[in-house]
C-alpha cells in the first residue's frame, strides 16, 4: 500500500474530466468518449503497465461505461487488477468489476477463486473489499464456493467484516432461501451484536424475514423494543446521531419491523404502545429527519392493534404535516393519512380543504398520490365524484403506466360501490374509450359478466333495466370515430347478446351497426370476428323467434366475406393464421345457421344462454378408475408439487448439511443436490406398496395439503381482513373494545373539525377571535371547493351543521393549543382523555405501560435470551457491551469533531491531494454542523477552488459560465 | 430491496456516478437516466422531491449544479432517503471539504468507496460518518493500525506521534 495511494493523476486523465465536464451536448460528449475508447483500446494491452497507470485505465473505463458506451474489451483488465497486492489497486479493481459484471457473466468464475483468497486475507479492508464484490457477483451456483468462509467471518473480531458478512449471508438468502435456510439463526445472534453497525445492518435480513413469515419471530418482538428503546434514548454512540436525531436510520428500521409484527396482534402491540409514544413525543418536527421518523411512527402506529392515544398523535402529527407549507411534508401527510384512516375513517374529516387543495395541485407526485388516498376511502356515498375525478385527470396524463393503473382503479371501484347501473355503465364507457387499449382484458371480460349476470340480486327486470342502457349508450357510442378494440369487443358482444332483447331496436337496425363496426375496423380481425358471431347471434333469436330475417346487402357481404378471408389465410401462411381462421369458421357457421330452421336454430343458440354454468370437474374424478387401475399395476402414485419441494425436503436437507459439515470442511452445493434428491426419492420407491397406495384419489394429497395450512390461514385471517375494506376493519376493531372509545373521540374531532378545516395552522387564539377569522376564512375558499368537500367527505348539510357547531366550546381551541405545544401534550392530552375513556380502554391502556417497565430496567436481559444456551458468551457480550456503551460516545465523540470543516484546502493540487487529512487534523475541530452551514456561496472556499481548478488547466471560459458558476458558488 | 440505484446528474443531465442495485443492461440503464433524468429536472423546486416512476418511486435533492436521484421501492420512507443523500452530502463534504462536481469527477472511486461503505445490496448499512471514511483514511496511510485491531483516530496518532 503506497503512501501517496492514488493521488496520482495523468494530464490525460485530468484532459479527459474536463472535456467531459466542458461537454455541452451528449453528442459532444458522445464523440469524446468515443475517441478515448480509442486511445484506451491501444494503450490498455500494452505490455508492463505499471499499476497506477492500469488503475487509472480502469477509471476511464468506467467513465466509458457510465455515459452509455461498451467498455467490454477491457473487463479482463479489471479482472486481473482484483489480484493486484496493493489495497487500493485491488479495491479499484473489485470495484470496476462489481460495475461491469452481472452476476451470470462468464468472466466470474475467474473472480470466486481471488475473491476466496482475499476472504482469508489478515488485512481486514481487503477482506472487506472481497465481501463487497461478494454482494455483486455471486449467483447461486457460486454461494457454496464461498458460504463457509462467510459463515466464518461472522465472528470476525472487526465490526466492519461482520457487518459486510451479514449482508453478504442475507444476499444469499434473497438469491437462494435453502441455501442458508440452516444459518438463519446467525441473523438472530447478530441483532446482539455489540456493535450498533452491525446490529443495524443485521436488521436488512430480519425484515426480510419476518415478512416472510412473521410468527416465528414474535418472540423478537421484546427485544426490537428495548433496542428502539436504547436508542431512542441516546445510548448509541455518538456517531450514528443525525442532526440531533440518535440513529435515525436505525429508529426507522426497528419501527417498520414492529409494524410487522404488531400487525393484528394484540399482545404484540400492546409491548410497544410505550416506547412509540416516546418516540411520537421525542421527534423534533422542525427538521427533515425527524418528520421522517415521525412519518414511521404513524405508519407503525396504524398498522398495529389500534391504541386511542397513539393514534391522537398520530393525527396530530398528520395535521401537521398537511398543513405545513412544503411539499414534501404535504406528500408524507396524505400518504399516512391514508394509512390512518382505515383505522380510523373520521380522521379524514378535518383535512377535507387540504386534501383537495392537494388535489388541484399542479405538482404531478402529490395529486397522485391524493388520488391514492382517495382510492382508499372511497364509500358508496361519494364514489361517483371520485371516479368522475380519477377519469378527468386519466385522460389528461400520458404516462401509460400510471394510465393503466388509474383505469383499473376506477373500474374496481365502480365495480365495487356503483349507487346505479346507468352510472356503473357509463363510467365503463368512459374509461374503455379513454384507455381502452390499456385495460386489461379481465377487465371487459367482468364488465359482459357483470352485464350478463346483473348485480346479483334475483331482479330480473333490473337486469334487463341494465342491459337495455347498456344497448342504448352503446348504440350512441359507436357514432365516435376511433375505439379501443377491447371496447368494441364489448360493445358487440352485448350487442349481440342483448340488441334485440327488449324490443326496442329491429334486428335489422342492429345488424347494419354491427355490420358497420366490422367495415369500419376491418383490420382488427378479433373485432371482426365478435362482430360476425354478434350477427350469427341476432339471426339465429330472429329466426327462432319465426320472423323472417332480410339480409342487408352488407350482411351479405361481410358474411360471405369467407373467400377473402381464405386467400389472406394462404396468402400469410403462417403468422397469425389462427386468427383468420377464427373469423373464417365464424362465417361459414353463419352462412349455415341462417339456412337452418327455426326449432334447429333455437337449440343451437338458445336465447340469454350466456349465463349458464358448465360444471367443470377440476377433481377429475372421472379418471379415477383409470388411475387406480394404473397404481394396480405398478404405477407411481402422483404426488403433487407442493409436496414435492415442500418442508420436507428442507428438513431432510438440514439433517444432511449437519452431518456432512462435521465430516468435511468446504462443501459445494453441486454435490449435495443430486444426493438429496436420491433421499427424497428412496421412500417412495420402496415404500410405495405401504405408505402411498391407501391414497387411491389425487384428491388426496391436496386435501392434507390444505388441512395443514388451515390454522395459519385463519390466524392471518385477521390481517388479511385488514386489508380489505374500511367498514369491515372498522366494525372488527369497533364491536369489542374500540367502540365506545371512537364514539367519544369522534364528538370531540367533530368539534375541532371547524377549527382544524378553516384555519392553517398559526392560531392560538381563543376561540372568539378565531370564529370571526373562520368566517372571513370561509369566504375565501370558493363554493366550488367546499362543495367539492362536500361530496367527498360527507353530505353537504353535514358541512352546514359543523360550521353552526364550530363555535361550540372552548375545547376546540385548547386542542389547537395542544398542538402547538408539543412537549406539554400528550399529558395534557392524557388527562384529557383518560376521564372520557370506557373503562375497557384504561385496562388496555394500563397494562402496556406496567409490563414494559419492568423490561426497561434492564434492556440487555432480553438480548441476553435472544443468545443460544451458550450463556457464557452471552454474558461476555453483555459486559462489552455495556462498557461500549459507556465507553464509546467519548472516542466517538472526537472522531466526529475531527475533519469536518477542511478549510485547509491547499492551492497546489498534488500535496493538497496527497495529505488532506493531515491538514484536517490541524483545522478540525469544527462540528459537522459547521460543515453543513458553510455550505453553499462561501467565498474563500470558492476562490480557493477557483484556484485548484486554474491549476489543473480548466479555465472558467464564457462558453461554460453555467458549469462554473455553479461549482464555484 | 429498498434502493434500486443511486444517480448523480448534473443540471445539463450528464451523468456523474451512477451505482445500480439491480442488474440492468448499458441499454436499460442509459434509457432509464436519459427518461428520469428528464422527469426530475423539469421540476420546480416547490414541487415534492419524489416522483412516481414506473413501479417505484425516485427521491432527488438538488446541490448547487448536481442532482443526487436515488430509486426506492415504493414502500421505502421518502423523507428518510431524502435524508441519507444529505447524509452521504455531508461525509463526502467532511472528505473533501465542501464537495462539488469536479471532486466527484475527479475521485469518482472514492465517491463509489463511500457509497460502498454505507450501502450494501440496496440496504443502508452504516450511518456513522466515521465508520464510512475509516477505510478511505486506512488505505491512503492516514491511520496506522495497531494489530489489536483498534483503529487509532486521527487526534489519538497525533498524540501519538508528539
Amino acid at each position: 500500500m503506497g503512501s501517496q495511494g492514488g493521488f496520482y493523476q495523468s494530464k490525460e486523465f485530468l484532459d479527459l474530466v474536463k472535456s467531459i465536464g466542458e461537454a455541452r451536448s451528449k453528442a459532444e460528449e458522445d464523440r469524446i468518449v468515443l475517441s478515448e475508447i480509442e486511445t484506451l483500446k491501444r494503450r490498455i494491452s500494452e505490455p508492463d503497465i505499471p499499476k497506477r497507470k492500469m488503475k487509472e485505465y480502469i477509471i476511464r473505463l468506467v467513465y466509458v461505461e457510465m455515459l452509455g458506451h461498451d467498455a467490454s474489451f477491457g473487463y479482463i483488465h479489471a479482472v486481473k487488477m482484483t489480484h493486484d497486492d496493493s489495497l487500493l489497486v485491488k479495491r479499484t479493481g473489485y470495484l470496476a468489476v462489481t460495475l461491469f459484471l452481472n452476476e451470470d457473466h462468464d468472466l466470474i468464475i475467474l473472480i470466486v477463486n481471488t475473491i476466496q483468497k482475499d476472504l482469508k486475507s489478515d488485512n481486514y479492508l481487503v477482506v472487506c473489499a472481497a465481501l463487497n464484490a461478494v454482494c455483486k457477483l455471486i449467483n447461486e451456483e457460486t454461494i457454496p464456493a464461498v458460504l463457509p468462509q462467510i459463515v466464518e467471518l461472522l465472528a470476525h473480531p472487526k465490526e466492519a467484516v461482520r457487518k459486510k458478512a451479514i449482508v453478504a449471508l442475507h444476499r444469499f438468502y434473497q438469491k437462494s432461501p435453502s441455501s442458508v435456510s440452516h444459518l438463519v439463526s446467525n441473523f438472530r445472534k447478530r441483532l446482539c451484536d455489540n456493535d450498533p453497525g452491525v446490529m443495524g445492518a443485521t436488521l436488512c435480513p430480519l425484515f426480510d424475514l419476518i415478512t416472510n413469515d412473521v410468527n416465528s419471530y414474535k418472540d423478537l418482538v421484546i427485544s426490537f423494543v428495548s433496542i428502539l428503546k436504547q436508542v431512542a434514548e441516546r445510548r448509541l454512540p455518538k456517531a450514528y446521531d443525525y442532526h440531533q436525531m440518535p440513529a435515525p436510520f436505525i429508529q426507522i428500521k426497528l419501527l417498520k419491523i414492529l409494524a410487522l409484527l404488531g400487525s393484528g396482534d394484540k399482545q404484540a402491540s400492546e409491548n410497544m404502545y410505550t416506547v412509540v409514544g416516546d418516540i411520537f413525543r421525542k421527534c423534533d418536527s422542525s427538521s427533515n429527519i425527524g418528520n421522517a421518523v415521525l412519518y414511521e411512527c404513524i405508519c407503525c402506529v396504524s398498522s398495529i392493534y389500534p391504541n386511542p392515544k397513539l393514534l391522537e398523535s398520530a393525527a396530530d402529527a398528520i395535521s401537521r404535516f398537511l398543513k405545513s407549507d412544503s411539499h414534501n411534508l404535504k406528500y408524507m401527510g396524505i400518504d399516512a393519512l391514508g394509512r390512518l384512516i382505515k383505522i380510523s375513517p373520521e380522521i379524514a374529516e378535518q383535512h377535507q380543504l387540504a386534501v383537495i387543495d392537494c388535489l388541484e395541485d399542479p405538482d404531478d407526485t402529490l395529486k397522485r398520490k391524493t388520488f391514492e388516498l382517495l382510492y382508499k376511502m372511497t364509500k358508496s356515498t361519494n364514489v361517483e365524484v371520485i371516479v368522475d375525478r380519477m377519469i378527468d385527470y386519466m385522460i389528461s396524463i400520458n404516462d401509460n403506466h400510471y394510465k393503466t393503473e388509474i383505469a383499473s382503479r376506477c373500474v374496481e371501484l365502480a365495480e365495487q360501490f356503483a349507487p346505479s347501473n346507468q352510472w356503473f355503465i357509463q363510467t365503463m364507457n368512459k374509461v374503455f374509450e379513454h384507455a381502452g387499449d390499456l385495460v386489461n382484458i379481465k377487465v371487459a371480460h367482468n364488465l359482459m359478466r357483470l352485464i350478463a349476470e346483473g348485480f346479483g340480486e334475483d331482479d330480473n327486470t333490473a337486469d334487463s333495466q341494465l342491459r337495455s342502457s347498456a344497448v342504448e349508450s352503446y348504440l350512441h357510442i359507436l357514432g365516435e370515430p376511433k375505439l379501443p378494440s377491447v371496447f368494441l369487443q364489448v360493445i358487440c358482444w352485448v350487442l349481440g347478446e342483448y340488441g334485440t332483447a327488449d324490443g326496442k331496436y329491429s334486428a335489422s337496425y342492429i345488424t347494419g351497426k354491427l355490420c358497420d363496426v366490422a367495415e369500419a375496423y376491418s383490420n382488427d380481425e378479433t373485432v371482426k370476428a365478435y362482430a360476425v358471431t354478434a350477427l350469427m347471434k341476432i339471426y339465429a333469436f330472429e329466426i327462432a323467434a319465426g320472423r323472417k330475417v332480410d339480409m342487408l346487402p352488407e350482411v351479405g357481404f361481410q358474411a360471405l366475406d369467407y373467400k377473402f378471408i381464405l386467400c389472406k389465410c394462404i396468402l400469410i401462411a403462417v403468422f397469425d393464421v389462427v386468427d383468420y381462421l377464427h373469423l373464417l369458421q365464424r362465417a361459414y357457421e353463419l352462412q349455415a345457421v341462417i339456412g337452418l330452421d327455426a326449432h334447429a336454430v333455437e337449440s343451437i343458440m338458445p336465447a340469454d344462454a350466456s349465463c349458464e354454468d358448465i360444471e367443470v370437474d377440476k377433481a377429475l374424478s372421472f379418471l379415477n378408475g383409470y388411475i387406480q387401475e394404473s397404481i394396480e399395476k405398478g404405477a407411481q402414485p402422483y404426488i403433487p408439487e407442493s409436496e414435492r419441494s415442500g418442508m420436507l425436503n428442507i428438513s431432510n436437507f438440514r439433517n444432511q448439511d449437519h452431518h456432512e459439515a462435521s465430516s468435511h470442511g468446504l462443501r459445494f452445493e453441486a454435490y449435495e443436490l443430486p444426493k438429496q434428491t436420491v433421499q427424497a426419492r428412496i421412500p417412495p420407491a420402496s415404500l410405495a406398496s405401504t405408505e402411498l397406495v391407501p391414497v387411491p384419489e389425487p384428491m388426496y394429497p391436496r386435501e392434507s395439503y390444505q388441512t395443514t395450512t388451515v390454522p395459519s390461514v385463519s390466524s392471518d385471517a385477521a390481517s388479511t381482513e385488514l386489508k380489505l375494506r374500511l367498514d369491515g376493519v372498522q366494525k372488527k376493531w369497533g364491536r369489542q373494545t374500540h367502540f365506545p372509545s371512537t364514539s367519544t373521540s369522534n364528538s370531540t374531532s367533530q368539534k375541532t373539525v371547524n377549527g382544524i378545516t378553516q384555519v392553517d395552522g398559526s392560531n392560538t387564539a381563543n376561540s372568539r377571535t378565531r370564529e370571526t377569522y373562520d368566517s372571513r376564512k370561509q369566504v375565501e375558499i370558493s363554493p366550488e371547493k367546499q362543495k367539492l368537500a362536500a361530496s367527498l367527505f360527507g353530505g353537504p348539510s353535514k358541512t352546514e351543521k359543523k360550521s353552526a357547531t364550530g363555535h361550540k366550546s372552548s375545547k376546540p381551541s385548547s386542542h389547537m393549543v395542544k398542538s402547538h405545544a408539543p412537549k406539554s401534550s400528550m399529558e395534557v392530552a392524557s388527562e384529557k382523555t383518560s376521564p372520557v375513556q370506557q373503562p375497557p380502554d384504561l385496562l388496555d391502556f394500563g397494562e402496556p405501560t406496567v409490563k414494559t417497565t419492568a423490561p426497561s430496567l434492564d434492556p440487555f436481559k432480553h438480548l441476553e435470551g435472544l443468545l443460544e444456551p451458550t450463556t457464557q458468551v452471552s454474558s461476555a457480550v453483555n459486559h462489552s457491551s455495556t462498557a461500549a456503551v459507556t465507553k464509546s460516545p467519548d472516542i466517538m465523540g472526537l472522531y466526529t469533531e475531527t475533519p469536518a470543516g477542511a478549510h485547509h484546502k491547499d492551492n497546489d493540487i498534488l500535496s493538497g491531494l496527497s495529505n488532506p487529512p493531515m491538514t484536517n487534523m490541524v483545522g478540525g475541530t469544527t462540528a459537522m454542523q459547521v460543515a453543513q452551514s458553510s455550505k453553499g456561496p462561501n467565498l474563500k472556499d470558492s476562490l480557493e477552488k477557483d484556484a485548484l481548478v486554474r491549476q489543473m488547466g480548466v479555465t472558467p471560459s464564457s462558453q461554460n459560465p453555467n458549469l462554473f458558476k455553479d461549482l464555484l458558488g | 430491496m429498498g434502493i434500486r440505484f443511486i444517480l448523480m446528474v448534473n443540471k445539463q443531465g450528464q451523468t456523474r456516478l451512477a451505482q445500480y442495485y439491480e442488474w440492468l443492461t448499458l441499454e436499460e440503464r442509459r434509457a432509464l437516466e436519459g427518461e428520469i433524468v428528464r422527469k426530475c429536472l423539469a421540476r420546480n423546486e416547490q414541487q415534492c422531491s419524489f416522483v412516481e416512476h414506473r413501479n417505484y418511486k425516485i427521491v432527488y435533492r438538488r446541490y448547487a449544479s448536481l442532482f443526487f436521484l436515488v430509486g426506492v421501492d415504493n414502500d421505502e420512507n421518502e423523507l428518510a432517503i431524502l435524508e441519507f443523500i444529505h447524509l452521504l452530502v455531508e461525509t463526502m463534504d467532511r472528505h473533501f471539504g465542501n464537495v462539488c462536481e469536479l471532486d466527484i469527477m475527479f475521485h469518482l472511486e472514492k465517491a463509489h468507496f463511500m457509497l460502498e461503505e454505507m450501502v450494501m445490496n440496496g440496504c443502508i448499512v452504516e450511518t456513522s460518518k466515521a465508520n464510512i471514511l475509516t477505510p478511505e483514511m486506512v488505505m491512503n496511510g492516514c491511520i496506522v493500525e495497531t494489530s489489536n485491531a483498534n483503529i487509532l483516530t486521527p487526534v489519538q496518532l497525533l498524540e501519538k506521534t508528539s
